[in-house]
């Protein structure tokens, strides 16, 4: 089977429009960024809380928000996760001591609110080894025995049951517990009244103190401004000067625009899509070096002059690859935007977006800066070309 | 032919010693998957777990440092009977701070001048003397103190905490230096598996400093009433202290009057045990070292009759009466739970830590999340791989076959490595993978290309074959040299989690030159070498 076959496009002939789509593409990214006053970062770069909860039904956003603002003060987001019966609620940015406070009291006004005031053990946020401990005796008590080796293990099963889908956390009904290897009738019962199920489970947890928060985004904005400069330097080294410069203007162009997509979609700037931003420079760089890689050997078979027929024969030699390996990559990172679930999402959508702009970049902005350059600067350095395309 | 065999022994031979480092040698199904979940390491974000970031309160240690030296040198002047108006010392509150701790000497009169210096001198070694007038001194820690005392404090945390915890039971915990500029009095706290860090948190907090005070007078019901029963001075070497309100005990609230000096500290400690009394009541049960045996002893004896104050972290839990001599066993009573008096019992074995902590980040995944996760990643795994798979099969018929092998052995050998170096994988540990599938597939379809290009324009099949891959090679390798480069500046700069970005990405990328290079190469030359003469490529054209 074959795609492309022989295609004859005049990639550079139209490369007005599509920088012109660029300047729009940027203008429009840069603006959303700068009316919003800055980039939405997530709590791994300012310091603060996440706390998600999962409910066993959907949640009650209203309830939760009023019951967590009157006890602490300032602006708390309740954040529904789509499809998930979760919330993620934030906390912004306190000092370190302050922060794990507030985790406790969110965690509290939740059992307050929702659960029971009972002595009977929560099942949905306990612990197995707290489980364990509190049936040792009431089991002994129903002529149900166990040394603490079973007993341990029947807490661990029903533990693994719990955290299982579908039920990820929440169990609803202890009648689900029958399914659980291990639990007869009887310790059912003992079960049942010893521990109660609160409608929500505590899903996971992040604190991230000021400092901390500062110094990561300083080190991944330092990483990655290095890791730049890092491939500058070799494409320069490797070809010459202005393909390191012109793969590098086109990376820069992929990150801003994606982070536009961010800023302009309200997303979150966290430690993962730090990631895939990263996987996105890489990515972009690979897809530019491939093309420029044509063009210095047709430049070198031919021994011409760098000329915009040049470049465009060159662009469209490896179209069929250029196409084939981003249609591909392109429909990994929507498998993992799609079926990815909440935690991978920024980090997909980053992908997504990146792959596509990240191909584009490297015919619509990398090759026209390189035959830019040329036709300005190039004619002096008519000699050095060649040579340094060794 | 010869040198086919020789590739395909060396691809063979690098397989099998990838998938063993990945399963062992499993004799049964349960062992295969036993071995595959503890070579390949999980990340806490994917796994569930939590991951504590505490720093140590260093200022702490240098105010004890200061106040210890403060009483020897108070010791030593009163024994040579030099007069001296005050000795104190500044009260740094941050950790920069700290270092500039300071001890200011006032009053020394001036005819002593020579014999304080000499004191100084031999007493305090590790201070620097620097005279404010012809009375006053101020003495400041030297540089290489300094350091070595942070040092020692962040090390001996690091031991607290790392005791503390292996007796939570937890296997794979682990307890590091986080390290990095400005950084180094923070230490990382991992905690695979644990679903409760509430309950770490509050052991970790606990400083635990154990300490036994023979009781003067008390127990008093307000602070007021016992200074009023000395007239607002307290007598000679004797402090007031507070005893803890315990839960159902409104009667164990109250002020004690004790000797300065506690009899037994948490240091003359040998052992402590949960223990439950004749009421199953829980409570701590501890033994002193043989070296406290009989001081405790010969106290006890000599107090029958009066009461004892068990004081934790200054704050007396328990205040019993005295019954007989009691040679090397004490209580602390007051448990609420079996798992209350094991954790006193934890954190009495484990020693107080040197100086205290506050915790910087916490993140906890819960099991049900992390095994969200991890489903989810797998099935757009699995959904994008096999669309991959699909696409090289229909597109390059035989050839596609190439690069699915190239690429299943690219992922062999990326979890083998992974598991020889214990590396663990993240989740910006699986962006690297995707880039890494990205690239993988790419340098194939590079060649894949170029060799069908080579067939179009009229190229011998193995003319071809050479010409694609060493066209292609090329710009294989520049652009894996570019990503290994910046790999290496996201090593050098970046957080823990960018660095296991990098790991992985630069182990794929060499795994990828080989498979998709060498491998890819074989199997095409076994392909022709199988047709003998004028041999035809299924390359899908």
């Amino acid at each position: 089977m074959e795609l492309f076959k022989n295609t004859q496009i005049d990639f550079l002939g139209k490369q007005k429009i599509f920088i012109g789509i660029s300047l729009v593409l940027l203008a429009v990214g840069i603006g959303s960024w700068a009316a919003k006053g800055g980039l939405k970062y997530g709590i791994d770069f300012t310091g603060g809380a996440n706390i998600s909860v999962r409910f066993a039904s959907s949640p009650p956003i209203d309830r939760i928000r009023a019951a967590i603002s009157a006890k602490i003060p300032g602006e708390i987001s309740v954040q529904e996760v789509t499809g998930e019966n979760e919330v993620i609620i934030g906390l912004p940015l306190k000092e370190d001591v302050a922060l794990q406070k507030e985790r406790q009291t969110v965690v509290e006004t939740l059992t307050e609110t929702f659960g029971e005031k009972t002595d009977r053990l929560d099942l949905n946020n306990a612990s197995a080894a707290q489980l364990a401990e509190r049936l040792r005796d009431p089991l002994q008590r129903a002529s149900i025995p166990m040394n603490d080796e079973q007993l341990g293990q029947l807490a661990r099963r029903i533990f693994e049951f719990r955290n299982s889908p579908p039920r990820s956390g929440v169990l609803s009904n202890f009648e689900q517990l029958r399914e659980v290897e291990g639990v007869t009738p009887q310790i059912l019962e003992v079960i049942r009244q010893q521990c109660y199920l609160a409608p929500f489970t505590i899903r996971g947890a992040e604190v991230i103190g000021p400092k901390i928060g500062a110094e990561m985004r300083n080190k991944a904005v330092l990483a990655v401004l290095y890791a730049l400069g890092g491939m500058l330097v070799y494409l320069a080294l490797r070809f010459e000067f202005v393909y390191g410069l012109a793969a590098v203007i086109a990376v820069f162009h992929d990150v801003i625009i994606t982070l536009g997509f961010f800023s302009l979609t309200d997303k979150e700037i966290s430690l993962n899509v730090v990631a895939a931003l990263l996987t996105l420079v890489g990515y972009s760089m690979n897809d530019t070096i491939v093309v420029f890689d044509r063009i210095r050997e047709t430049l070198k078979l031919s021994r011409r002059e760098l000329t915009p027929a040049i470049v465009n024969d060159s662009i469209n030699q490896t179209l069929s690859r250029t196409v084939l390996t981003s249609g591909l990559t392109f429909i990994s990172a929507l498998a993992l935007w799609l079926f990815g679930g909440p935690v991978l999402n920024g980090f997909a959508f980053a992908l997504v977006v990146g792959v596509i702009v990240g191909t584009y970049s490297s015919i619509f902005i990398a090759v026209p800066i390189l035959v830019f350059w040329h036709e300005r600067f190039g004619k002096s350095r008519r000699a050095a070309a060649p040579a340094a395309a060794k | 032919m010869k040198s086919l065999k020789w590739k395909a022994a060396l691809i063979v031979a690098i397989t099998l010693v990838c998938l063993y480092g990945v399963i062992g040698l499993p004799k049964s199904k349960d062992e295969l998957v036993a071995n595959w979940r503890k070579n390949i390491r999980l990340g806490l974000d994917l796994r569930g777990g939590s991951l504590l970031v505490v720093q140590v309160q260093l200022q702490d240690a240098f105010k004890v440092e200061a106040n210890t030296q403060i009483e020897r040198l108070k010791e030593e002047l009163g024994k040579q009977s030099i007069a001296y108006q005050s000795i104190d010392h500044n009260d740094p509150q941050t950790l920069a701070e700290a270092e500039n701790i300071a001890i200011t000497v006032r009053g020394i009169p001036a005819d002593k001048s020579q014999l304080f210096r000499n004191i100084v001198a031999e007493l305090l070694p590790s201070w620097v003397l620097t005279p404010l007038s012809s009375t006053d001194y101020r003495l400041t820690m030297k540089p290489t103190e300094v350091l070595a005392l942070k040092e020692d404090t962040v090390q001996r945390a690091i031991t607290t905490i790392e005791s503390r915890i292996n007796g939570l039971g937890l296997a794979e915990a682990a307890v590091q230096r986080r390290g990095g500029a400005g950084s180094e009095a923070e230490i990382l706290i991992s905690l695979p598996g644990l679903d409760d860090p509430a309950r770490v948190k509050n052991i970790l907090q606990t400083a635990a400093l154990l300490e036994l005070y023979e009781v003067k007078e008390g127990p008093f019901a307000r602070q007021e009433d016992a200074l009023a029963k000395f007239g607002g001075v307290l007598p000679l070497n004797t402090k007031l202290m507070r005893s803890a309100p315990r839960p159902g005990d409104p009667a164990g609230e109250g002020w004690y009057l004790v000797a300065r000096t506690p009899v037994i500290t948490g240091r003359d400690l040998r052992d402590a045990r949960p223990a439950q009394d004749e009421f199953g009541k829980w409570e701590t049960a501890f033994v002193l070292s043989q070296e406290a045996k009989g001081r405790f002893a010969r106290f006890t004896e000599a107090n029958i009759g009066n009461r004892l104050a068990i004081a934790l972290d200054n704050q007396i839990r328990s205040a019993p009466t005295i019954q007989s001599r009691i040679e090397d066993q004490g209580r602390i009573t007051g448990a609420a739970s079996h798992q209350d008096a094991s954790d006193l019992a934890l954190v009495l074995r484990a020693g107080s830590l040197p100086a205290g902590i506050v915790y910087l980040q916490e993140q906890t995944v819960g099991p049900s999340l992390g095994a969200d996760s991890i489903r989810k990643g797998l099935i757009a795994g699995v959904i994008g791989l096999v669309f991959v798979v699909a696409f090289m099969l229909i597109y390059y018929a035989g050839a596609g076959v190439n690069a699915v092998v190239a690429l299943i052995l690219n992922g062999v050998i990326l979890i083998g490595c992974l598991a020889y170096l214990e590396a663990v994988l993240t989740l910006p540990g699986i962006a690297g993978i995707i880039l890494l599938i990205g690239m993988a597939v790419d340098s194939n379809v590079l060649i894949f290309e170029r060799i069908r290009e080579e067939l179009r324009a009229g190229k011998a099949t193995l003319a071809a074959i050479d010409t694609g891959f060493s066209k292609a090679f090329l710009t294989i390798i520049d652009t894996h040299v570019a990503t290994v480069v910046s790999c290496a500046f996201l090593f050098m700069f970046g957080t823990p989690a960018i660095r296991g970005f990098a790991v992985t990405l630069v182990i794929g990328l060499v795994a990828n030159v080989f498979t998709s290079v060498f491998v890819s190469r074989a199997l095409f030359q076994f392909a022709v070498a199988r047709q003998g003469f004028n041999p035809k490529l299924s390359i899908g054209i």
